[in-house]
């Protein structure tokens, strides 16, 4: 039965960010692309501001769901600290996409626990490759701070071989009408800025 | 499946759930009903999609949901009922003896278990309930499976006269998977009732008919199953076999790819042969199931060693990653290593919280000044027994928040109690305990947190709403009348952001010596569209940094390093913060009062 391995993703962020979307056009872009695709979402309590992960596989044939231990190929978070609970999901020679954004969650407020003022250097020794980069502001500059997750899909989309037509096919089929510039420009944006520092 | 076909085949990303609904438009369901529950709700969003071939209702209760499915079924029109496992606690009745009376229409049961207990109060495996009604389970592994089970289900429903129990997990509902579209059957013959009381009244005369009629029923399925293609052996190394359903054969295939598999679709009643064939022709067999032993125990009532939960947990869900360490122990291998615990143990924990804005927060606020004991029921206002609100302090099921003050009262509990339930959860089950704390002489007062919509579950539509799942305006039930109507006298209505106005409508209830119900009514800020006010700012010369704005429990406060702010982005404009502030620091931006 041995296949083919999936090319396994996690998305991780707090409830409201936008991780759905961001795991919908990430998989309906491998769907677009000939791949079987299986994706997990956290729903229900978990999106009231709590932690919230996604998973996405794809590849000839998708078994499970859930991504192994350690076979990430890439991890993507829109908060700092949120891509350090995944880090056991992660390959060895996996890349990590983390928007810098800071959101401090309120057992930190009320005094119950601290936000570390090292993630930085943690995510550098926690992953082989790192991509930490200011989505929120290339957001912006793409016209919205809410189409932050959008850009870290770009990003995301420089490290995977999947052609253009199929992440636009995905974008196109994923977000409204009205949004669908802003959201083009900011996974250009996402995709440029990854490419830049990256290298690809 | 092979990707490369699915050129000239219509294909959709669909989640589970979404399967399901798409494999009921096409088999030409009639009729679908539910009440909202993680993980299942999305079926019957979904199925709304394809109005008006489907009729979709959220029903107030699962018991209601199930009885109306029961009625298209006995009409001849195909139906689905969805819940979650712990609805199927509630619709339990109906269930049971339709199983004696029998469908007409096809009718599929769709349960959605939580293993793990994502967003649930316990995580009871659904397929006893198929044994315990002597009707069929099907477990669908992914979204192909749910759509295409679906469509069997109605099949099976039909060709036996019984209802189905389409059971899925949290994994197999919000998993989302390629799956093949079909257009919907040509039209079915219109419902039409054909009277013969004998079949469809369980009067004890008949009922002890029915009760045979089932038993030959569950011997035609013995029968069926056997053969049925939802089941498969997967063949592999001898050395290994392994019998398995739902999520858990996904993990299977790729902790054990090199084993052999029997895979169940059709779990209930069990395939016993197609189990003996398999068991004899594997040297070693392993049971992989989440939950309950169900599989396992039967296999070996089967006369078959098994092994199964001593190498896999049954406690909380399985992953790639548990089945691995399984795998390890049963090879005498040492565990997969975690990696370096420094880098992230010591980070804080993001547990759900109450929304910025919500109106739920003003309620719980407010009753910090009572020393009481606060039953709570399911919903969003479950986050109130966290820190630092810490406001309730029981939990049971759907409607107890109404009942369980009695009990205490009647204990002879030295404080008083007051009972804390939402508005749609209100209308599922907690009218009864009302009408119990009025007939008996409870004087408990009871809290109906009314944001206007069933909000934990994603804002469903309910009996207190303007419009249903068609779409149609209706006529919104007011609490208020029917707390009336029950015979409750004390009856007021508050506005949770006025927090002193609050409070003093809470004191009165509670001091009046009766049975008495305020309903905090405002919007949830999700629905609501706009925010209810201006973002505050705090002014950092007043502000002392009491803190005590950050035991309201915020998420827009942010305190760290001895810098209190609030996030303009998240804060609604609520102005609560703004009321418990004892130094007039938190205003708004152009330094407006409270609205």
């Amino acid at each position: 039965m041995q296949t083919e391995p999936a090319t396994s993703l996690v998305l991780a962020g707090v409830g409201g960010q936008g991780i759905l979307l961001a795991s919908e056009i990430i998989a309906r872009a491998a769907m677009a692309a000939g791949f079987d695709v299986k994706t997990n979402e956290v729903h229900g309590m978990a999106q009231r501001g709590g932690s919230v992960v996604a998973q996405i596989r794809f590849g000839p044939r998708v078994y499970s769901p859930l991504v192994p231990a350690r076979s990430a190929r890439i991890l993507a978070a829109l908060e700092r600290v949120e891509a350090l609970r995944y880090v056991d999901l992660v390959a060895p020679d996996g890349l990590a996409v983390v928007s810098s954004q800071a959101i401090v969650p309120v057992t930190v407020s009320s005094g119950a626990a601290r936000y570390p003022d090292d993630a930085e250097p943690r995510l550098r020794s926690a992953f082989a490759r790192l991509l930490f980069l200011d989505a929120a502001s290339i957001a912006l500059k793409a016209g919205s701070i809410r189409a932050t997750n959008v850009v870290v899909v770009g990003a995301v989309a420089a490290d995977l071989a999947l052609p253009a037509s199929a992440w636009e096919e995905s974008i196109r089929a994923s977000v409204k009408e009205k949004y669908l510039d802003l959201n083009l420009r900011a996974f250009q944006l996402g995709r440029d800025e990854a490419r830049r520092v990256l290298g690809a | 499946m092979d990707h490369l076909e699915s050129v000239s085949v219509t294909v959709d990303l669909l989640s589970g759930n979404e399967a399901i609904a798409r494999g009921a438009f096409e088999a030409g369901v009639k009729v679908a009903t539910g009440y909202p529950g993680t993980p299942s709700t999305e079926i019957l969003e979904a199925a709304a999609a394809y109005r008006p071939a489907i009729y979709c209702e959220w029903s107030p209760n699962e018991k209601v949901a199930m009885e109306v499915a029961v009625g298209a079924s006995l009409a001849g029109a195909r139906s689905i009922v969805t819940m979650k496992h712990v609805g199927l606690n509630v619709a339990a009745d109906p269930l049971m003896t339709f199983a004696y009376v029998g469908a007409v229409g096809g009718m599929v049961v769709c349960v959605a278990d939580d293993p793990g207990m994502h967003s649930s109060q316990n995580e009871q495996d659904t397929r006893h309930y198929a044994r315990f009604a002597k009707i069929p389970l099907l477990e669908p592994a992914d979204s192909q499976e749910a759509r295409d089970f679906l469509k069997r289900g109605l099949e099976i429903s039909e060709r036996f006269n019984m209802p189905v129990i389409l059971r899925t997990t949290t994994r197999v509902s919000h998993s989302r998977g390629v799956v093949r579209l079909e257009e919907p059957a040509a039209d079915r013959p219109p419902a039409e009732f054909h009277r013969n009381p004998p079949q469809y009244v369980p009067i004890p005369a008949w009922g002890r008919v029915m009760r045979a009629r089932l038993e030959e029923r569950l011997a035609r399925l013995r029968e069926a199953v056997e053969v049925s293609p939802l089941n498969r052996i997967e063949p592999g190394d001898p050395s290994l076999g392994i019998i398995t359903s739902s999520i858990s054969y996904q993990y299977v295939r790729e902790v054990f790819p090199e084993a052999a598999v029997l895979k169940l679709g059709w779990s209930y009643p069990f395939p016993d042969g197609l189990i003996r064939r398999f068991a004899d022709s594997v040297r070693r067999l392993l049971v992989v199931e989440e939950l309950d032993d169900f599989l396992e125990e039967h296999v070996r009532s089967l006369g078959r060693a098994c092994e199964g939960r001593a190498w896999v947990p049954g406690i909380g869900e399985l992953s790639p990653a548990r089945l691995e360490a399984s795998r390890a122990r049963m090879e005498g291998r040492p565990a997969p290593q975690p990696p370096d615990p420094g880098i992230g143990a010591d980070l804080p924990a993001r547990p759900p919280v109450l929304c910025a804005s919500c109106p739920h927060r003003g309620v719980f606020q407010a009753l910090k000044e009572f020393d009481v004991v606060v039953t709570g029921d399911i919903g969003c206002y479950s986050l109130g027994v966290l820190p630092p609100l810490n406001r309730m302090d029981t939990i049971l099921c759907m409607g107890a928040g109404v009942s369980m003050p009695q009990g205490f009262e009647k204990a002879g509990e030295r404080r008083k109690i007051v009972g804390m339930v939402g508005d749609s959860t209100f209308f599922h089950s907690g009218i009864t305990g009302l009408l119990d704390l009025v007939h008996n002489r409870g004087t408990s007062t009871i809290i109906v947190v009314d944001n206007r919509t069933t909000a934990m579950t994603g804002h469903q539509d309910h009996p207190g709403t303007e419009r249903n799942l068609m779409g149609e305006p209706v006529p919104a039930v007011s609490i208020e009348a029917i707390a009336r109507a029950c015979g409750i006298e004390h009856v007021a209505t508050v506005n949770p952001w006025d927090l002193a106005g609050t409070t003093r409508a809470l004191r009165e209830a509670i001091e009046s010596g009766k049975a008495a119900v305020v309903v905090s009514r405002g919007a949830c800020p999700l629905c609501a569209g706009k925010p209810r006010g201006a973002p505050r700012v705090v002014d950092d010369s007043i502000c002392q940094q009491c803190q005590q704005c950050l035991d309201l429990g915020c998420p827009a406060i942010e305190f760290t390093e001895g810098n209190l702010h609030i996030n303009e982005y998240l804060c609604g404009g609520c102005s609560l913060c703004q009321q418990v502030c004892p130094f007039e620091a938190i205003r708004t931006q152009e330094g407006a009062h409270a609205d």
